[in-house]
């Protein structure tokens, strides 16, 4: 009975970090993405807005609000027309753990 | 058998361990690692994904990186020093940046690549051992596309100054020394090409300068096209509006001959061209070491790639990234593009060196800034995404675009963006 408590606690550990990892790698891969004109890990080193520490809600409205039209921008209107709201999400929670 | 919260933990963490989840390396999204990569070039691609291999596998992978060259020079803002904006320094940066983050730096050329037992050869006759290599060669020239030219010719009097570097300055040089007067002719090659608005951006820098020291000059754009390739409309307008008189573009002028005696081109269905400055651009490759290593796979000239690891189609263990790589649709030979390439290969090598599987690569775009003056820039944007069941990426329907009208603003961002993207590379 025990035994069986450890293999499925193990399997049930191995699923969720499992999840976890494949989720928090698909918002740093696509926030890196973005990285190449605001910075490694959002640390714009001047000229383009800092995303690391980024507050999440705020940064999905901002992105939400380029591809709206309803925030003016000279690209980003253009790029934020390439993500879905589940893409924004992810990006913006990986800035948010960003120190 | 009875388990207490300490022994639990342990076994947790050996469970993990063997289900290929590092604790520490879960919370930093993926990473951990091991083994030996080797990168060739240290380009935008190269540079980056040297980079993000160490960053993602938390240090636990070696990279090295191999490079001719002492430091990087950036081929994108280097119109700006053939028009005088600014100078070659302004666009150079160390390859220290990348030491500081584990990246073994050589300097030298690689001479060989031996796929079968895993090593690179130097031409000072070192061998170096991978798990992976990253070959990002950018691209080399077909000089049988301008009959007439050597690559000894290309490096004195007939210059392409489409690798930033000392031919970035010697045809600054070329400009400065022609008289007022002179005519100044840019030959562009049939596409895919690297840059594609790169040619008309220097038509616009050059012209830029003339118009304020040389003015009764010209600038002839000799294109092998039918049409200008990128920005149309606003490389167009700015043609018009700023260098009447200056510029003049001819569409469909593929080079038949060139004869550097006469500083003249002559073209298959066009006048010749006499000019005082001709800066011819060949058509491109793959580079060289791309060609030796086996990996070219697209008519003769570019390498084919499965797009979600960038890894060759003809030899694996070597991804391939860049300009040298088969362009998926609507995919421009860019250095932000490569960037990109290198943000996906990076990822998926961490996962495939650490015996993860392998997931889609995430969206990708570009952002592609070409100043038409001193302070005015444009842009063109997209974004790509990975379409799982044509193996390749589309741009997104509906994204993407350019300036809406030439502007200083996208000038600084255009500046603002060189500064980041280098950073983002190599510091």
């Amino acid at each position: 009975m025990k035994r069986t408590s450890v293999v499925v606690a193990l399997a049930l550990l191995g699923l969720a970090g499992g999840a976890f990892a494949n989720e928090a790698t698909y918002g740093r891969n696509m926030a890196a993405a973005c990285g190449s004109c605001h910075g490694t890990n959002g640390k714009s080193v001047g000229g383009m807005e800092a995303l690391n520490g980024y507050p999440k809600d705020k940064l999905v409205k901002a992105v939400q609000d380029f591809r709206s039209g309803a925030k003016p921008a000279t690209v980003m209107h253009q790029l934020a027309k390439g993500y879905t709201d589940a893409q924004i999400e992810a990006i913006a929670a990986y800035y948010a753990a960003q120190k | 058998m009875t388990i207490n919260r300490r022994d639990f933990l342990k076994v947790s963490a050996a469970g993990a361990a063997a289900a290929g989840i590092g604790g520490l390396a879960g919370c930093a999204g993926g990473g951990g690692g091991s083994g030996n990569v080797v990168v060739i070039g240290g380009g935008y691609g190269g540079a980056t994904v040297a980079k993000y291999v160490r960053m993602w596998s938390d240090g636990g992978i070696n990279v090295t990186l191999i490079e001719r060259n002492t430091n990087f020079v950036s081929c994108p803002m280097s119109n700006l020093v053939v028009g005088g904006e600014r100078k070659l320094e302004e666009i150079t940066v160390s390859y220290d940046g990348l030491k500081k983050h584990g990246v073994r730096v050589i300097q030298g050329e690689v001479t060989a690549v031996d796929a079968d037992k895993r090593t690179v050869k130097l031409a000072n006759g070192d061998s170096i051992a991978y798990d992976r290599l990253v070959v990002s060669p950018g691209i080399d020239f077909m000089w049988e596309t301008v009959p007439g030219l050597t690559p000894e010719l290309a490096n004195t009097k007939i210059l392409h100054a489409w690798k930033a570097g000392p031919q970035t300055v010697a045809l600054r040089k070329q400009l400065e020394d022609m008289k007022d007067g002179g005519v100044f002719a840019i030959a562009i090659p049939k596409a895919p090409y690297r840059c594609p608005p790169g040619p008309y951006e220097r038509a616009c820098l050059v012209a830029n300068y003339l118009k304020a020291k040389k003015p009764k000059s010209k600038v002839l754009i000799l294109d092998a096209n039918d049409d200008v390739q990128s920005k149309k409309g606003l490389f167009m307008a700015a043609w018009k509006d700023l260098y009447a008189g200056i510029i003049e573009y001819r569409p469909k002028h593929e080079i038949s001959n060139l004869d550097a005696n006469s500083m003249t081109l002559k073209f298959e269905f066009a006048d010749a061209v006499k000019a005082d400055v001709l800066n011819v651009v060949p058509g491109h490759r793959a580079g060289d070491i791309a060609k030796q290593a086996g990996l070219i796979t697209a008519n003769n000239r570019w390498c084919g790639i499965d797009w979600r690891t960038m890894e060759s189609t003809a030899r694996p263990g070597i991804h391939v990234i860049g300009d040298a790589t088969l362009s998926a649709p609507m995919m421009p030979k860019s250095g932000h593009m490569t960037t990109q390439h290198a943000k996906i290969a990076a990822a998926a090598i961490v996962s495939l060196m650490s015996g993860e599987q392998v997931a889609d690569p995430m969206s990708i775009a570009n952002t592609c800034y070409s100043y038409v003056d001193g302070k005015q820039a444009v842009h063109v944007a997209s974004v790509h995404t990975y379409d799982a069941k044509d193996k390749t990426f589309k741009t997104v329907a509906g994204s993407g675009g350019v300036s809406a009208a030439r502007n200083e603003i996208e000038g600084k961002y255009a500046w603002a963006w060189a500064k980041n993207v280098w950073a983002d590379a190599l510091l």
